[in-house]
């Protein structure tokens, strides 16, 4: 990495309440953003990549525990800000766009006036042409077409990927540093998602915004993301750049996740299937948590007794297996 | 192999009252002809509201035809009597998208598995559990959930729940709704492996509904790519998403990630929305969006055309044969 990170996550620990007790739903969460890139943080529902961003910006459920020895960003420890602190930082120098353009926009506001609405209540001073003038320079940006009448309508005349990009106009509209989009086209079909993911890229481009990119597709992150984070069971199981995780994983894990889809072989071959389900957060295994559905030639006693740390490999690739020296061969 | 399912120039038509009280007609499925052979695997593929579903729905007498013929082995099956229906439905089975809705959480796996032999009389209270047990095999789940509920069992353990219920009464051709869209892909791959067991060990024929490009080039031999209530071109699945015809389905294909980041696709960027399926564009329906429409495409429907090689498209202006949407880069 050459440019400094922007955002820094060490040792994020989240406990949440269900019934009387709590579940640790991440176990020690440790990793870099830096300025101007667009990072993925993929895994499979319940790995925590969610609530990663969220305890970012500490939108936590009540109840919640949240513990970091620190998340950096422009020198202050977010974890240790009052709320009113907070709050300048939510929305203004980290924004976020979350999978559902609803839960963001409001029903019977006109789009424009949401956007205006996001960049004046950070810019108090700021008059109403002014946030007008910015809201259409973001909606733009995004690719909305004839920005200055859409911004009258409402969100029910715009379609799910023109409030997509609505909801990425009104997380730049303050020039954020970073920006945390939780599953942006989960909902959109294939031609729609291109042009959201388009949009997330010219921001990058244009405005030197860093995008932290959680999915669940792999196929999206290699194309736009440069680093990837893997998360498993609440924990980072490897990071690694693009192009080194797709071609040489650390991790049983990475691995079987890039072979288990059907892009990666040729036609009708039997694909990587993981056996077995994720572990219940309420009951992890004492070793490492994949160990029970790894099938990794250099699996031993080792991986069930003792929780491997992600740590850098012999060529300093990092990884949170005991065999990440190892060639990372995948058993289909 | 024979032909076991056709379709010849199916619609389906929904009547819906606007606001204002006036009669409006969605024109879901607009005339789609298609066919399967015994022990084929047909994938139709298209974006949200391309009729995909509705097709589907509509072979499986869950929407009502509103005109064409659909036929089985040659018999005609569009308005079957009940006693036709029940042969049909005895034969062809469908499986649903959402593992979680389409079993009833108050009934043991057991009887969901059984429900369609208890519907045809095909239960025997001595040796059904033992269907259920070789049932429950065939789909990679241990006996002793028999006697469990769908709430204890993961979203990929539901859907093959699911197949085994499909399976219960020895179908010819399974028609699969998005069957794995609602999964993690490890678990996608799980179930897509199983699928193509079935289809090698049982002689099964299954038409698959799905958005996904590499889920359908893996899975089946031939595609039907849907725009608007109509196809627009099919033909073997490899040559249609390496080579394809209609500038739809090249968009489409663009659209999509590749497998690697490695590979880079040349986008094409489809201008404005899908139209209305209410009011659908004169001539061809894709014309609205496609950089290649002429005058003729406004004024001329574009017939579906057979152009050898098993393929077909409905276009004025296909592409070259020869145009290739991949690209990949030598890796640094």
């Amino acid at each position: 990495m050459t440019a400094a990170p922007v955002l820094s996550l060490e040792g994020v620990t989240l406990d949440l309440k269900t019934g009387d007790d709590y579940v640790r739903i991440l176990r020690d969460v440790t990793f870099d953003v830096a300025a101007g890139e667009i990072i993925g943080i993929v895994g499979e529902s319940g790995s925590g990549k969610s609530m990663t961003a969220l305890s970012i910006l500490q939108l936590l459920p009540p109840k919640a525990r949240l513990t970091a020895a620190r998340i950096g960003f422009d020198g202050a420890d977010l974890a240790g800000l009052r709320p009113a602190e907070l709050r300048k930082v939510r929305g203004r120098r980290i924004g976020m766009v979350f999978q559902d353009p609803m839960t963001t926009l409001d029903p019977v506001v006109q789009v424009g006036r949401q956007i205006d609405e996001a960049y004046r209540i950070h810019h108090p001073r700021a008059g109403r042409a002014e946030a007008r003038e910015k809201s259409l320079a973001m909606l733009r940006l995004v690719g909305v077409p004839d920005a200055q009448n859409r911004a009258k309508q409402y969100p029910h005349q715009w379609s799910g990927g023109m409030r997509q990009r609505a909801v990425i106009a009104m997380a730049l509209v303050n020039d954020p540093e970073v920006i945390l989009a939780d599953e942006p086209t989960t909902a959109l079909d294939a031609t729609i998602q291109a042009q959201v993911l388009d949009a997330l890229m010219r921001a990058r481009d244009e405005l030197g915004v860093a995008v932290v990119l959680i999915t669940h597709d792999l196929g999206v992150i290699s194309q736009v993301a440069s680093r990837v984070v893997v998360m498993y069971a609440g924990g980072v199981v490897e990071i690694a750049g693009t192009r080194e995780l797709f071609a040489d994983s650390r991790h049983p894990y990475s691995a079987a996740l890039i072979h288990s889809r059907p892009g990666a072989h040729r036609r009708g071959e039997p694909l990587v299937a993981i056996p077995g389900r994720p572990p219940l957060m309420s009951d992890l295994p004492a070793g490492c948590p994949f160990a029970p559905r790894c099938a990794s030639p250099y699996k031993s006693e080792r991986c069930v007794t003792q929780r491997p740390a992600l740590e850098p490999s012999v060529d300093g690739r990092l990884s949170a297996c005991h065999y990440r020296d190892e060639p990372q061969e995948v058993i289909a | 192999m024979s032909e076991l399912l056709r379709v010849d120039d199916l619609k389906v038509h929904f009547s819906q009252r606007g606001f204002s009280g006036r009669k409006r007609v969605i024109r879901a499925v607009d005339g789609v002809s298609l066919s399967i052979d015994t022990n084929e695997a047909l994938g139709i593929i298209g974006e949200s509201g391309c009729g995909k579903s509705t097709t589907g729905r509509a072979i499986v007498h869950l929407e009502d035809p509103t005109e064409g013929r659909i036929s089985y082995r040659g018999a005609d099956v569009t308005h079957p009597d009940a006693a036709a229906r029940r042969a049909f439905n005895e034969k062809v089975q469908f499986v649903f998208q959402d593992p979680m809705s389409s079993l009833n959480p108050r009934m043991t796996v057991e009887s969901i598995i059984a429900e369609p032999l208890r519907a045809f009389g095909a239960w025997d209270r001595v040796t059904g559990p033992a269907r259920v047990v070789e049932l429950l095999e065939r789909v990679g789940l241990p006996a002793q959930f028999a006697s469990r509920y769908p709430h204890e069992f993961s979203g990929g353990q539901r859907q093959r729940i699911g197949i085994a219920r499909a399976l219960a009464l020895d179908p010819e051709l399974l028609v699969l709704d998005e069957p794995v869209s609602a999964l993690d892909v490890s678990v996608q791959a799980q179930v897509l492996n199983l699928l193509m067991d079935l289809r090698r060990q049982q002689g099964l024929a299954y038409i698959m509904i799905s958005h996904d490009l590499d889920v359908i080039r893996h899975v089946t031999d031939r595609i039907a790519v849907m725009y608007l209530g109509v196809v627009v071109e099919t033909g073997p699945a490899d040559e249609v998403l390496d080579h394809p015809l209609h500038p739809y389905t090249a968009a489409l294909v663009s659209a999509t990630p590749p497998s690697s980041p490695d590979e880079h696709r040349e986008r094409i960027r489809l201008q404005g929305e899908l139209p209305s399926a209410s009011n659908p564009p004169s001539g061809c329906r894709f014309r609205t969006r496609c950089w290649r429409a002429t005058e003729v495409c406004a004024e001329v429907v574009p017939p579906l055309e057979p152009v050898g090689d098993g393929r077909s498209r409905a276009c004025h202006h296909p592409l070259d044969l020869g145009m290739p949407t991949i690209r990949t880069e030598s890796a640094a």
